[in-house]
């Protein structure tokens, strides 16, 4: 440490990108007297400060591992490149912000893992802290290494990285563990001993107390615990009552801007909607709300504490809150007074939203945005996306109407079940928008400018726990005519001078598959790829193919088993002992009614027992309602 | 709408922060604080709030400073410092709150001077002139007519007189000894110069080319120019109530 407290030497410090992510000392950041710890806890997001500081999840945690007396929270993010190297030449261990020390002297290093591509930071993160990577290597002089997020509901490839996986949303059990930890500790317990206690705890899974067996077409024949009472299962923690559990009420306040530079205000977890390619969807079920008081109460205590000037709800679909339009009165009247923003993503456009937007935004600088997912409606069908073409038509000639020019279109393509005229049908959908506003709005009227509108494009990736998960994957060959056949759909239009389309890179979607359905023989190839230098492949200035490609050739495995393959029936998955709620019956059988077409009610119009009912938590029947 | 003009720290760590991040800090801190600013009018209102010559990531200082607008006609001046050093991070501390007059010039206009203390850092003393040599080198400066320091970046070369922007240049020990060189130089819009010019200019004079990331710099004031050329610091221009 240096005479200001820091990790980092000056030297270093002013010869690197931005030294602000690594001094810690931000508002509301978390600093306790060593005396009173007796567990010290790093939280990690593996990217870059300025995406993991805008993690909600963090910050719910952070506050309320702090608010255990005897615990010590701290954060941890990936160095960037710069720093990296520089890490490596001078020997330097990776430290924590708040007490600026060495990761590896903490007792857990918990890491949340948002998305697959930062498979290759978790090794660096580590591999820096000098932690082993493979957590069977490890002795009681490495922290517990934790892992926790929406990826770990398919743990399998990173398996081996990690001591314990924490299944499901994070209030419920921790302290639990802790306790465990703090017991064995002073009992002398053997780390192996410890891990074993933990798998007895719901929702943890030691991977190391599991093993799974092949067959000869590499399909999983068998998965199951290697020592007598450990769970054959694993099921996923949910909060039963948001309203009565931790909610940051002082988030830490960066300096640097963050791609969340506000109030984060979670007003509901889950979802009602069941989009047959959205794992989110099926993860957080069943869907339960905040009530307004206390989202209300809680806005105001953090926009007092961190001075904010903006405040965003966030929800997987917030038009789908019952109270929204209670909530936003009274926020946006509070908000004025204050001189705060309201930021409203994921709002289906109709004429509530609209008028919301209206009072919260400056219509000339936002875009009115909509996310139909696929060009038909027989696709729509298909992906249980229950919006229809005269949704979208209506909402945008009244956003038309109301003076907005700018316009979002949010596509998939590689859908199972996909034929080319759903792809041409995006650049129908997206004209016959153009031709609305030229019909609506008189020339001398256009005084905001021409509609502008941008369609963007992803590729598919079938995902552990949705319908599609017995879903092949399209090649990449397939994917760039699947865009290019897109793209002159568009250019067919009348109105495509209006019309710009972009999309995304077909080669990180196809390593994106394989490591969200992957099985424990991936983790090898994570581990080469890091190997041959990987990190930040979440970045495509950093994402390199060849060197996935080439690792996987070298642990003799193949992309088509993972990526292009359509799974049969009874076939075992790696995510099977993981137990959310949803059945895999439930699932199957939106699969088979994705391939005809038939769309499944959402929960508020009819519960279709999916399973999430066994939580007896939120929307479902029978449920505990507060 | 009345001006206050606020002086601060900035210590430590927090050294490493930017100029428009320290302004961001500041919106925030003044909104925790509950300071009732004023805001410019439109779709996102900002606060009125100007900064005096931006401080370079890496240096300290003792005198930052920053015009605020105000709502209240006659604000009080020492709850407004406490409220901001109750809501701010360690390193930056509010030094005063001051009153402006009607007629101040604001704070980034109004800058004519900087002082500043610089020593090296104890990891790169042993390649930079020692305080003997340093003294010697700040005597030899005083005797020359002309101090021309050449500028270069990546895309410009220049060459600068920077006697005529010097107003004042000695050296100093604290209680063990450790040499202090101290200056006070421009920091005017127009012909501004850094502390890190005269040191390279100095040790130039020997040959001496200092490493990277050598000094250790602390501005300790701003100024404004008097009436009668004399400089006067930013902190004597409003008053107490
Ligand atoms: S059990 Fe019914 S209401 Fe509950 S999440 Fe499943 S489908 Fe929806």
């Amino acid at each position: 440490m240096n005479s200001d407290g820091l990790f980092l030497s000056n030297d270093i410090l002013m010869s690197i990108e931005k030294p602000e992510r690594y001094i810690g000392h931000e508002v509301n950041s978390c600093i306790k007297a060593s005396e009173d710890i007796r567990v010290r806890f790093i939280m990690c997001f593996p990217d870059v400060y300025e995406i993991g500081m805008s993690h909600l999840g963090i910050q719910i945690l952070y506050d309320m591992f702090n608010s255990f007396p005897d615990v010590w929270c701290e954060r941890v993010y990936s160095p960037w490149v710069d720093l990296d190297k520089i890490m490596r030449e001078k020997n330097i261990p990776l430290f924590s912000l708040e007490s600026q020390r060495p990761v590896k002297e903490a007792d857990f290093l918990g890491i949340t893992i948002q998305y697959e591509m930062c498979y290759t930071n978790i090794l660096q993160i580590l591999d820096l802290s000098g932690i082993a990577l493979k957590a069977t290597d490890r002795t009681w002089d490495d922290p517990i290494v934790i892992g926790g997020g929406p990826c770990t509901y398919n743990p399998e490839p990173i398996a081996e990285f990690f001591d314990i996986f924490y299944i499901g949303e994070g209030e419920t059990r921790y302290r639990e563990l802790l306790d465990l930890y703090e017991k064995c500790r002073d009992e002398g317990t053997s780390r192996e001993e410890f891990l074993f206690l933990a798998s007895q705890i719901p929702g943890l899974y030691v991977p190391s107390l599991y093993q799974a067996e092949y067959n000869d077409d590499l399909t999983i024949k068998n998965f199951s615990p290697v020592r007598e009472g450990v769970p054959a299962k694993v099921k996923k923690e949910v909060v039963k009552d948001l309203d009565n559990t931790y909610y940051p009420q002082k988030p830490v306040v960066p300096f640097i801007r963050c791609v969340q530079d506000r109030v984060v205000l979670e007003i509901m977890r889950g979802c009602i909607r069941g989009c047959r390619f959205c794992q989110a969807g099926e993860l957080y079920r069943p869907v339960r709300e905040r009530s307004v008081d206390k989202l209300l109460e809680t806005v105001y205590k953090m926009l007092d504490s961190t001075g904010y000037e903006e405040v965003s709800l966030s929800s997987l679909s917030s038009s789908d809150y019952t109270h929204l339009p209670e909530l936003l009165d009274k926020l946006i009247v509070e908000c004025e007074k204050r001189k705060v923003n309201i930021t409203l993503p994921s709002l289906r456009i109709d004429a509530f939203s609209l008028e919301v937007m209206n009072k919260v935004e400056d219509i000339k600088k936002t875009s009115v945005t909509f996310a139909p997912e696929a060009g038909s409606q027989r696709l729509r069908n298909v992906i249980n996306k229950g919006l229809t073409e005269e949704d979208i038509l209506s909402g945008s000639a009244q956003a038309i109407k109301g003076g907005w020019t700018k316009f979002k279109f949010y596509f998939m393509l590689g859908h199972p079940f996909e034929n080319d005229d759903d792809i041409l049908g995006i650049g129908d959908l997206a004209n016959k928008v153009a031709k609305e506003f030229f019909e609506l709005v008189p020339k001398e009227e256009r005084k905001n400018g021409p509609i502008s509108i941008t369609v963007s494009t992803s590729f598919f990736v079938p995902k552990p726990f949705t319908a599609f998960q017995w879903a092949p994957q399209c090649t990449e060959e397939e994917f760039i005519r699947k865009a290019y056949l897109c793209r002159s759909g568009i250019a067919s239009q009348l109105n495509q001078k209006r019309i710009h389309y972009n999309w995304h890179d077909a080669d990180t979607s196809v390593i994106e598959a394989l490591l969200a359905r992957g099985d424990r023989r991936v983790s090898e190839v994570i581990r080469k790829v890091y190997e041959k230098g990987g990190i930040y492949d979440a970045w495509s200035d950093y994402y390199f193919h060849e060197r996935w490609m080439n690792s996987l050739e070298e642990c003799g495995l193949d992309i088509g088993f993972y990526a292009f393959r359509e799974r049969n029936e009874e076939e075992i998955f790696p995510w099977d002992f993981i137990d959310i709620g949803v059945s895999k019956k439930f699932l199957y059988n939106e699969y088979k009614k994705a391939k005809e077409g038939i769309l499944t009610e959402n929960c508020r119009v009819k519960c279709n027992g999916c399973g999430a009912g066994t939580f007896g938590a939120g929307i479902c029947p029978g449920a505990y309602k507060g | 709408m009345t001006k206050i003009r606020i002086r601060f720290t900035k210590h430590g760590a927090v050294r490493y922060i930017g100029h428009l991040d320290v302004m961001r800090y500041f919106q925030k801190t003044i909104r925790r604080a509950g300071i009732n600013v004023s805001y410019s009018g439109g779709y996102s209102p900002h606060q009125i709030m100007t900064f005096a010559a931006p401080l370079g990531v890496g240096l300290e200082s003792d005198g930052e400073y920053m015009d605020l607008g105000i709502e209240d006609e006659k604000p009080d001046l020492a709850m407004i410092k406490d409220s901001l050093n109750a809501s701010s991070v360690p390193g930056i501390r509010i030094l005063s709150v001051k009153k402006l007059p009607e007629d101040a010039g604001n704070a980034m206009a109004s800058v004519y001077a900087s002082s500043y203390e610089i020593s090296f850092y104890d990891d790169k003393k042993d390649q930079c002139p020692d305080k003997d040599l340093m003294k010697e080198l700040i005597s030899r400066s005083q005797t020359l007519d002309t101090m021309i320091y050449h500028k270069e970046t990546k895309k410009t070369s220049r060459d600068i007189d920077l006697k005529q922007f010097i107003y004042e240049l000695y050296i100093k020990e604290d209680e063990n000894d450790k040499p202090y060189i101290c200056m006070t130089i421009n920091s005017s819009s127009s012909d501004s110069i850094k502390p890190g010019f005269v040191m390279e200019y100095l040790c130039g004079l020997e040959d001496i080319k200092l490493p990277d990331n050598s000094l250790q710099i602390t501005r300790l004031d701003m100024f404004t120019l008097g009436e009668n050329g004399e400089l006067i610091s930013m902190d004597d221009i409003g008053s107490d109530e």
